[in-house]
C-alpha cells in the first residue's frame, strides 16, 4: 500500500517536472507536508482520493510533530502538521497560520486480569496518582471507591508511557495538569515528560506502548482511539469534569469539540482536554497544521488550500471511517476565514 | 626496416610510457584525495557535534555528565543514565560474547569435523547479516517475555535477598531493562566476533601448530601458546569491533531497554542508553537545550568509543613490545 503510494507520488512528481520544464508557471502538481505520525493515514487517504479526483499529489513525511515544525520553519515544505499546537507568538515569530483539521482522543489502555474494556472507570485525580507512582495497586482504596462491586486484584500497577516524543504525550500530560495540581507543580506537560513513578516503561510510539500494555500485567498506558479500536485494546471508561462516567466513542469526542470554544483562541490555540459537558469524554485533542502567512509559492500554498478545503468537506467521511472525529461546520467556516485574512501574497488574500 | 619507421616506433612507445605515467599520477592523487576525505568528513562530524553540543554544555556544565534528571518541560537535562546504560549492557554484552565466540571459533577451526566447518561457518555469516530491528521485535516479542517468566523471577528469587548483590537483582518481572538488552546485544555481536576470531585463527601456519602437537603438546596447550599469541591482534580487533557495534546499537536496544531515564542498581530495571535515548527523542526534539542535549550525548558516545579504540591500540601496542622482548 504505502509502497505502491511512494511510487505514485514519485511518478507524480517525475511527471509533474516533465510537464513543469517546457512551461515554466505550470499549474502545481504535487505539495509536500511533514509532521505528525498522529494524522498521517488521514492525510494519506485523502491524499488519495484527491489525487483520483484532481491529479495532485500529495508527499507527505510523517518525521513527527517537531520534525514537522522544524521543516516548515525552514520552509522547506509546503505545510507542517502537529498535534501540539503553537502559541500565538510562536506563530508569529515564524509567519505561520495555525489550524486545526480533525480530532481525536487518547484512551487509557489498562491490562488487569478478570477485567473487560469499559468495566473499570477512572477519574483525573486517580489517573493522575497512578502515573505520579502515588497509587501502585490495582486495589487500591482510591479505585476501589470510584468501582464498587468490580472485583480487583493485588496487582503491582506498571506505568506505561511514549518514550518517544509525540503529540498524544502532550494531550495526555495536558489533561493531567488541569486535573492535579500536584501533577502540573511536579511534572508539567509537554510532547516529552520526566515520568515520576519509578519502574516506568517507555515504548516507542503507539504500536511500542500497545504491546507492553498488553504484555505487561497490571500495566496502564494511554493510546489513540484508533489505536486502541484498531487492536481491540482492553480499556477504562473516564469519569469528566462534570462528574458523568464516558465512554470512548466518537460521539464522546465530538461532544467535547462541540463545548470548545475556537473563536476565543488565537492561532487555535485549544486544548480540548477536561472540557465541561455531560457527555464530554475528557482527553480530547487536535491535530493541527501549520503554512507559511507570506508564502514564497503562493501557488503551492493555495494548493495545500484547497486539499484540506475538500478534506473538511468532501473527505468528512473518509475521516469517520478511520476513527478521526471531522471538524465541525462551524469551525471549518472560522478556519477558512482565517485563512482569507491572514494568508497574503503581495498584500492580496490568497483564499478568497 | 628504415630509420624513420624506427624513430616512430620508439617515440610511439615513448608517448605510451608518458601516459601510462600521467594515468599513474593521476590515479595516486586521487587515491589520495579519497584517503583525505575520510579525514576531512571526520573532522567535520567533530566540529559539527562540538558547535551544536556547545549550548548543552556551556548551560548544564560539568554537572551534564553526573545529573541523572531529563525533563522536556523545564529543559533541564544530564547525561548519567544514559551514559550507565550504554556501559552496563555493553559490558555485560562483552562479558558473554567473547567467551562464547571464542569456543566458537576454535570448534571450527580446531575440532570440528571438517564437513560441519563450512556450514556452520556460513550460519554464522548469515547471523551478523540480519538487520537489528528483527532483534529487537524478536527481543520484544520473544526473548523478553521468555526471560521475564523463566528466568528473571528465579534470580530475584534466589539472589534478590542477597545483601549489596541482591539489589542487582530486584526488580518488576516485565523483562525489560538493562539485563535483557545486554542479552540481545550479546546474540547480535558473537556473530561479528566468531567471524574474527575464525578468520584469524585460521591464518595460523600448520607447521607451528604441527611442531607443537609432535613436542607432545596438548590440544590446550597448542591453543594457549600457539593459536592465540599468534593471532592476539586480530582477536583483539574482532572484539572491539563487537564493542564497537554493542556501544552505538540502536533500534534493539530500544525495544528492550525500557526508555527511563532512570540511574538504579538493577539489571532489571528499565533504562537507556545513549543511542536509545537519541533515537526516541530527536524528531520531537523543539527547543534548543533539548536538541543540543542530544546532540551532547552524541558527542559523548563519540568519546567514549574513542577512548575504546585507543584503549585497545594500547593493549596491542603493550603486547607486541612484550612479545618483543620474549623473542
Amino acid at each position: 500500500m504505502s509502497v505502491s503510494r511512494l511510487w505514485s507520488a514519485v511518478a507524480g512528481a517525475g511527471l509533474a517536472l516533465m510537464i513543469a520544464a517546457p512551461a515554466g508557471a505550470a499549474p502545481v502538481k504535487q505539495i509536500t507536508g511533514a509532521g505528525s505520525t498522529f494524522a498521517y493515514p488521514l492525510y494519506s487517504a485523502w491524499a488519495d482520493h484527491y489525487a483520483k479526483r484532481t491529479g495532485i499529489e500529495l508527499n507527505y513525511q510523517s518525521i513527527g510533530s517537531g520534525g514537522g515544525i522544524r521543516q516548515i520553519e525552514a520552509r522547506t515544505v509546503d505545510f507542517g502538521a502537529t498535534d501540539a499546537p503553537l502559541t500565538a507568538k510562536q506563530l508569529k515569530q515564524h509567519g505561520l497560520v495555525q489550524f486545526p483539521t480533525a480530532m481525536g482522543g487518547v484512551i487509557p489502555t489498562i491490562n488487569v486480569p478478570g477485567i473487560k474494556p469499559g468495566q473499570l472507570a477512572l477519574n483525573g485525580r486517580v489517573l493522575a496518582d497512578i502515573f505520579l507512582g502515588k497509587i501502585t495497586k490495582w486495589d487500591a482504596p482510591a479505585i476501589k471507591k470510584l468501582n464498587p462491586g468490580l472485583h480487583l486484584p493485588d496487582l503491582r500497577i506498571t506505568v506505561v508511557h511514549r518514550s518517544d516524543g509525540s503529540g498524544t504525550t502532550f494531550i495526555f500530560t495536558d489533561y493531567l495538569a488541569k486535573v492535579s495540581p500536584e501533577w502540573k507543580s511536579t511534572v508539567g506537560f509537554g510532547k516529552a515528560v520526566n515520568w515520576p513513578s519509578s519502574g516506568n516503561v517507555g515504548g516507542k510510539g503507539n504500536e511500542g506502548v500497545a504491546a507492553y500494555v498488553q504484555r505487561i500485567r497490571g500495566a496502564i498506558g494511554y493510546n489513540e482511539y484508533a489505536y486502541v479500536l484498531q487492536n481491540h485494546m482492553n480499556y477504562a471508561d473516564m469519569i469528566n469534569r462534570d462528574g458523568r462516567r464516558v465512554a470512548p466513542t466518537a460521539g464522546n469526542f465530538a461532544a467535547a469539540a462541540a463545548n470548545a470554544d475556537w473563536k476565543h483562541a488565537p492561532g487555535y490555540y485549544l486544548l480540548l482536554t477536561d472540557q465541561p459537558g455531560a457527555k464530554s469524554w475528557p482527553i480530547t485533542g487536535a491535530t493541527f497544521v501549520l503554512v507559511p502567512a507570506r508564502p514564497a509559492h503562493p501557488d503551492n500554498i493555495k494548493t495545500v488550500l484547497k486539499f484540506f478545503h475538500w478534506g473538511f468537506t468532501k473527505g468528512k467521511r473518509i475521516a469517520e471511517s478511520l476513527d478521526y472525529i471531522p471538524m465541525p461546520h462551524s469551525v471549518v467556516r472560522m478556519i477558512e476565514n482565517t485563512w482569507h485574512q491572514e494568508i497574503k501574497y503581495h498584500g492580496h488574500s490568497l483564499w478568497k | 626496416m628504415s630509420g624513420s619507421e624506427r624513430l616512430t616506433l620508439a617515440l610511439t612507445g615513448i608517448a605510451k610510457l608518458r601516459r601510462g605515467r600521467r594515468i599513474d599520477v593521476l590515479f595516486r592523487w586521487m587515491t589520495e584525495v579519497f584517503a583525505w576525505a575520510v579525514l576531512l568528513v571526520l573532522g567535520a562530524i567533530v566540529i559539527e557535534l562540538l558547535r551544536d553540543s556547545w549550548p548543552a554544555f556551556s548551560r548544564f556544565g560539568f554537572g551534564f555528565f553526573t545529573s541523572s534528571a531529563w525533563n522536556p518541560v523545564t529543559d533541564d537535562y544530564g547525561a548519567a543514565s544514559s551514559i550507565l546504560g550504554t556501559l552496563v549492557t555493553s559490558f555485560i554484552a562483552i562479558l558473554l560474547a567473547v567467551p562464547i565466540s571464542f569456543g566458537i571459533a576454535l570448534f571450527l577451526t580446531e575440532l570440528a569435523p571438517l564437513w560441519l566447518r563450512r556450514p556452520v561457518g556460513i550460519a554464522v555469516e548469515l547471523l551478523a547479516g540480519i538487520p537489528s530491528i528483527i532483534y529487537g521485535i524478536w527481543g520484544l516479542f520473544i526473548f523478553a517475555p521468555w526471560f521475564a517468566d523463566n528466568v528473571q523471577i528465579k534470580l530475584t528469587d534466589y539472589l534478590g535477598g542477597l545483601p549489596v548483590v541482591g539489589t542487582l537483582f530486584q526488580g518488576p518481572p516485565i523483562g525489560l531493562g538493562w539485563a535483557v538488552a545486554g542479552l540481545v546485544l550479546t546474540i547480535m555481536i558473537i556473530p561479528f566476533i566468531a567471524a574474527v576470531m575464525r578468520d584469524v585463527f585460521e591464518l595460523v601456519p600448520t607447521t607451528l601448530k604441527e611442531s607443537a602437537y609432535a613436542l607432545g603438546s596438548t590440544r590446550w596447550e597448542v591453543i594457549r601458546h600457539i593459536v592465540l599469541p599468534y593471532t592476539s591482534v586480530g582477536v583483539i580487533g574482532g572484539i572491539m569491533l563487537g564493542l564497537g557495534r554493542a556501544l552505538g546499537e540502536t533500534m534493539a536496544v530500544t525495544f528492550v531497554v525500557g526508555n527511563a531515564h532512570d540511574v538504579h542498581a538493577s539489571l532489571f530495571m528499565p533504562g537507556n542508553t545513549i543511542a536509545s535515548t537519541i533515537a526516541n527523542e530527536f524528531t520531537e526534539a523543539t527547543s534548543l537545550p533539548h536538541r543540543s542535549a542530544l546532540i551532547a550525548l552524541g558527542l559523548i558516545l563519540f568519546v567514549i568509543t574513542f577512548i575504546v579504540l585507543a584503549l585497545a591500540k594500547l593493549l596491542l601496542m603493550r603486547l607486541e613490545r612484550a612479545q618483543g622482548q620474549k623473542a
